[in-house]
């Protein structure tokens, strides 16, 4: 791929990028988050026309119209999110648009046996063609993705961010995948914000910044630390906000609270102090904050202020929950940022301030009220949501991966804010799965482990600590 | 809500590590229920219905199973059971056609006149190209000018009644002896109009469960943006599931037609077969988002209404007491069918 670029709506994403893999070679993009890691694969994948640029496959020149020209250049691409249909049989998905024909008839028995075949090549016996998709997971789901580029016969494999919806022990598997490809003379793009994935797995790297082509490196010649500073620009300094100086009266307090996922919650939540919550995925991190949200309520133990048994109660009695998925559960698209930010004052049917302050308060920039929320980066949808429960001006604030998906520069100053917030007399809870994120900006630590609460560690406390505490199996 | 396990970890930075037991193998949990798709579930209320039914009915000193009633329960689907295989195409693939009423209530007038004039198979070609060209015009307007299938089918459906309403006010042109056949007789105790909506839905099935065609159905109707990105067409897809959709309306149209010995302006509308149609797929167990059903459940979703309207019938009920019960059969379905979605995504 030579000199790519493309703008969206008059907003540059890609300029002058150049790209070029070999068969058989791993070759990592890596870059922040809105670099155009993305887009330039799915230009490659001919989901978006370049406005700039070619593309060469084994010396030809070609021009995408549709994904279907892709695929038949040899060009597969592992989407972030799964492209498979749920209800459909895993041949019926691994052959979709080009199921093998026989008397012009859809042939049945060769599409599982083609499908069979391929998923024993890469030794996956656990599932079979004819099982239903949604029967499958992740991991599985992410076999038969792979299988599906293979039975296209395709040269150059992409896969966007593959292990992100991976347990540890299935990206072991994906690594074998990978290898195996690159066994058969496949060129691999793989996109991964992991670094460790790319020393791993890679041979050379391309960095993109903005939009632009940093750097192609061999890994073999670089270490970790230089990959970041190409990526962010700068030495990744880890500055946060300085911690609170004084910690204030209760705001909130569970004891022996439970339901269906959490068990024996005993926890306080004090004015002008952060307390981050740490586990391992599965641990019942989001519950927590969900059940003292009342979205998914506690069952046993008390509350105080009160034990919500609705959300409308626990927002009326000023606690707020920025949802880990602010997409799905925190913004409504398609509405504009004002409509956004005064979304839960006008549920509630209380005077708000005015969105203008607000916006700049969350350092929104530029601060459009009227810009539909949908077009907004992921650090300034994440200020949107901010805004939403600063207009309720609640006791508590429940944070759940508030920097996930955020740039680098919109991360500082969300952490900034929530500090703020702190000082101004706030209690508040921040569940994160980054480590670095939660010792920086907690006082102290909850840790839990199978819905209990595993340990409380101090401010200043370690990786390994936590660590340790999430993990173990005998309690402390 | 429910908390969300399959959490991404963080961009940068050390994520904690999944744990290794979190996430066993998706299989739903075998339950009583849990090996019946929603086809054998529509076939056992079916069964249920019917032995329901004798029964009420044999205590109230009647007969249900009588050759008299089981050919006019197949009789009277015959007309809704083909529409509804054709809307079945279209509500897999993600849309739906509010169209067919009026549509029904053009094709008849259509063939009666034509057929008036002499022709009987100009009558049939005639029929075929006016259903057709609907059809294609509420797949193009779906498709390219992008307006949401709800919206397009009726506005079709608006202009087919304006043109109909303005030319005829009454039951015009007349249908030979002939053709009236197809309405009226049997072999042995099925009708021919049993097996004229036989053959419309075993070619159905065929075309979804053997053709390419029929795989990308199921694709567009599951997920258009997958299917587009696994290289299907998807607006020739829906187009073309239009013009058939609109085609089984056309053949209801001659049906009615035969039965009727003439054309109507209202016998679609009377008839309330875009409504009963969908009501039938929804019941047959096909998701109304598209992707999951089949032609199988719809002809016993039509089958089950049929035989609902048959012992109301004998038992001599209150018709809007009879319109309760279907409404209730038909949220019921549903229902039933929402709860077993729900608990296989666990």
């Amino acid at each position: 791929m030579t000199g790519i670029g493309k703008s969206f709506l008059g907003v540059r994403v890609l300029a002058e990028v150049d790209l070029a893999v070999a068969a058989g070679q791993v070759h990592a993009v890596v870059g922040e988050n809105g670099a155009g890691k993305s887009t330039l694969m799915k230009i490659l994948a001919g989901v978006h026309a370049p406005d700039t640029g070619t593309i060469t496959i084994d010396g030809r020149q070609v021009s995408f119209g549709h994904p279907l020209d892709a695929q038949r250049a040899g060009v597969a691409i592992i989407y972030q999110e799964f492209t498979l249909l749920p209800e459909r049989s895993v041949a019926e998905n691994v052959f979709l648009g080009r199921e093998p024909l026989r008397r012009g008839l859809v042939d049945r028995a060769a599409m599982d046996t083609a499908t069979a075949s391929l998923l024993a090549g890469l030794g996956e016996d656990s599932f079979g063609p004819r099982d239903p998709v949604k029967r499958l997971s992740v991991a599985q789901q992410q076999v038969v993705e792979i299988v599906k580029a293979l039975s296209l016969d395709a040269r150059i494999v992409v896969m966007d961010e593959p292990t992100a919806a991976l347990a540890e022990h299935e990206v072991e598997l994906l690594y074998r995948l990978v290898r195996r490809l690159q066994e058969r003379g496949i060129a691999v793009l793989y996109i991964s914000h992991r670094l460790r994935e790319v020393f791993d797995l890679a041979s050379e790297v391309t960095v993109l910044k903005d939009g632009r082509l940093v750097s192609t490196v061999s890994t073999s010649e670089v270490t970790s630390d230089d990959l970041v500073r190409l990526m962010v620009g700068r030495d990744l300094g880890t500055y946060f906000p300085p911690r609170a100086s004084s910690v204030g009266e209760v705001r909130l307090s569970v004891t022996g609270g439970g339901n269906e996922r959490l068990d024996d919650i005993t926890l306080e939540l004090r004015a002008g102090e952060i307390v981050g919550v740490a586990g391992l995925q599965g641990s019942g991190r989001s519950s927590l904050a969900k059940a003292m949200f009342g979205a998914a309520p506690f069952t046993r133990g008390t509350m105080t202020p009160l034990r919500p048994r609705s959300v409308r109660e626990a927002v009326a009695a000023g606690i707020g929950l920025v949802t880990e998925d602010r997409k799905a559960e925190g913004l409504a698209l398609r509405q504009s940022v004002r409509d956004n930010a005064l979304l839960v004052t006008r549920a509630i049917g209380r005077k708000g301030s005015s969105v203008r302050d607000l916006l700049e308060r969350v350092r929104l920039s530029p601060a459009r009220p009227s810009q539909e929320v949908l077009y907004l980066s992921g650090g300034n949808q994440q200020k949107v949501v901010l805004a939403k429960w600063m207009t309720l001006a609640p006791d508590v604030l429940l944070f759940d991966e508030p920097t996930r998906g955020v740039d680098v520069g919109a991360k500082a100053a969300i952490h900034d804010l929530m500090r703020e917030l702190a000082a101004d007399g706030m209690a508040i809870m921040m569940i994160s799965s980054e480590l670095p994120e939660l010792i920086g900006m907690s006082d102290r630590v909850v840790v839990l482990r199978d819905g209990r609460v595993a340990g409380t560690l101090p401010a200043g406390s370690s990786e390994e600590d936590i660590i340790r505490l999430a993990a173990s199996e005998e309690a402390t | 809500m429910s908390d969300n396990l399959h959490t991404t970890p963080a961009p940068e930075g050390v994520a904690l590590p999944g744990s290794p037991g979190d996430r066993k193998v998706g299989r739903a949990r075998p339950g009583p229920w849990s090996g019946l798709g929603s086809t054998q579930v529509v076939y056992l209320a079916l069964l249920a219905t019917i032995v329901v039914g004798w029964i009420l009915v044999a205590i109230d000193g009647g007969n249900l199973l009588t050759l008299e009633t089981v050919v006019g329960v197949q009789q009277r689907s015959a007309a809704l059971g083909i529409v509804a295989v054709g809307q079945t195409l279209a509500i897999l693939a993600g849309s739906l056609d509010l169209s067919v009423a009026y549509l029904i209530s053009l094709s008849s007038l259509v063939a009666a006149e034509i057929m008036e004039a002499g022709s009987v198979p100009g009558a049939i070609t005639a029929v075929i190209a006016v259903s057709a060209l609907v059809g294609l015009v509420n797949g193009v307007v779906i498709t390219k000018l992008k307006v949401h299938a709800f919206i397009a089918t009726l506005g079709v459906a608006l202009i087919i009644k304006g043109v109909v309403d303005h030319l005829y006010d009454g039951p015009a042109g007349r249908v030979p002896e002939s053709f009236q056949h197809l309405g009226y007789d049997r072999v042995g105790p099925v009708p021919v109009s049993a097996l004229l909506w036989a053959a419309v839905a075993v070619a159905a099935w065929f075309l979804l469960s053997r053709t390419r065609y029929g795989y990308r159905v199921y694709a567009v109707g599951g997920d258009p943006d997958v299917a587009r990105l696994s290289g299907v067409r998807t607006d020739r897809v829906v187009i073309v599931t239009h013009i058939l959709c609109s085609l089984c309306a056309g053949i209801a149209g001659l049906l009615l037609a035969s039965r009727l010995g003439a054309g109507a302006p209202t016998v679609g509308t009377d008839g309330g077969y875009d409504l009963e149609s969908i009501a039938a797929v929804v019941l047959g167990g096909t998701a109304l988002a598209g992707g999951r059903g089949g032609v199988a459940g719809t002809v016993g979703g039509v089958l089950l209404l049929a035989v609902l309207d048959s012992v109301f019938n004998q038992l001599e009920v209150n018709s809007f007491f009879k319109d309760v019960v279907r409404g209730v059969v038909i949220v019921a379905a549903v229902a039933v069918y929402a709860r077993r979605a729900g608990r296989k995504r666990l």
